[in-house]
């Protein structure tokens, strides 16, 4: 799913905004949730998830053409846990396919 | 600054977009709920300008107890992964607080 068909799905399922107004909305969250990241501030919403930043501590790289090292400093990046609800939820989706594999099979025999 | 919540994700489209308070608590429900759905049908989930949610299935491995020892089998699962996208990586890249 995209942000375009997520925006078409909301759309769909309410009547008071049109598909321009939930398109400004989408791109609102989202912008909101990557500003905050981007400040050094956690995101936490309850039954999803939450997103924080982890430390990558400076390292020496290399460049693999030249094998010269360069120092890389210290870095933030971006990390999410998957909260309960989602969690479950996703595996329930895995869970679902194997029973109807199963059941397929035995309405074959 | 505290974490960023559903509230003021709500409180947000009020102020900027005009939505009333209960239209803006409920876009914010649908668009969280709809990345679930689609997650639970074994759908990646793509927002460009933040990044991808992706699915893995592990399948069985052997586990233990920490506590007793006992060897007990880490039943398959399918799991969900964030893959930040390239400008929401060089924007917090771009942090320069201290480290927390």
């Amino acid at each position: 799913m995209t942000k375009s068909e997520l925006i078409e799905i909301i759309t769909a399922q309410q009547k008071q905004l049109s598909s321009k107004d939930v398109e400004l909305a989408v791109k609102t969250m989202i912008e909101q949730m990557a500003t905050t990241l981007a400040q050094g501030s956690r995101i936490e919403i309850r039954g999803f998830g939450s997103f924080s930043l982890h430390y990558r501590a400076p390292r020496i790289g290399r460049n693999p053409k030249t094998g010269e090292t360069v120092g890389l400093s210290g870095k933030y990046v971006p990390h999410f846990k998957p909260g309960k609800e989602l969690k479950d939820r996703v595996n329930a989706g895995l869970l679902r396919e194997l029973t109807s594999v199963a059941s397929t099979e035995v309405a074959v025999e | 600054m505290g974490a960023l919540t559903k509230a003021d994700m709500a409180d947000r489209l009020f102020e900027e977009l005009g939505l009333n308070k209960r239209e803006a608590k409920e876009i914010v429900e649908m668009f969280f709920e709809e990345i679930r759905a689609s997650l639970d049908n074994n759908r990646q989930v793509k927002l460009s300008g933040f990044g991808n949610f992706d699915l893995r299935d592990k399948s069985e491995r052997p586990g233990r107890n920490p506590k007793t020892g006992e060897e007990i089998p880490i039943t398959a699962r399918r799991v969900v992964t964030f893959r930040p996208g390239q400008k929401l990586k060089a924007r917090v890249e771009a942090y320069a607080g201290t480290e927390s």
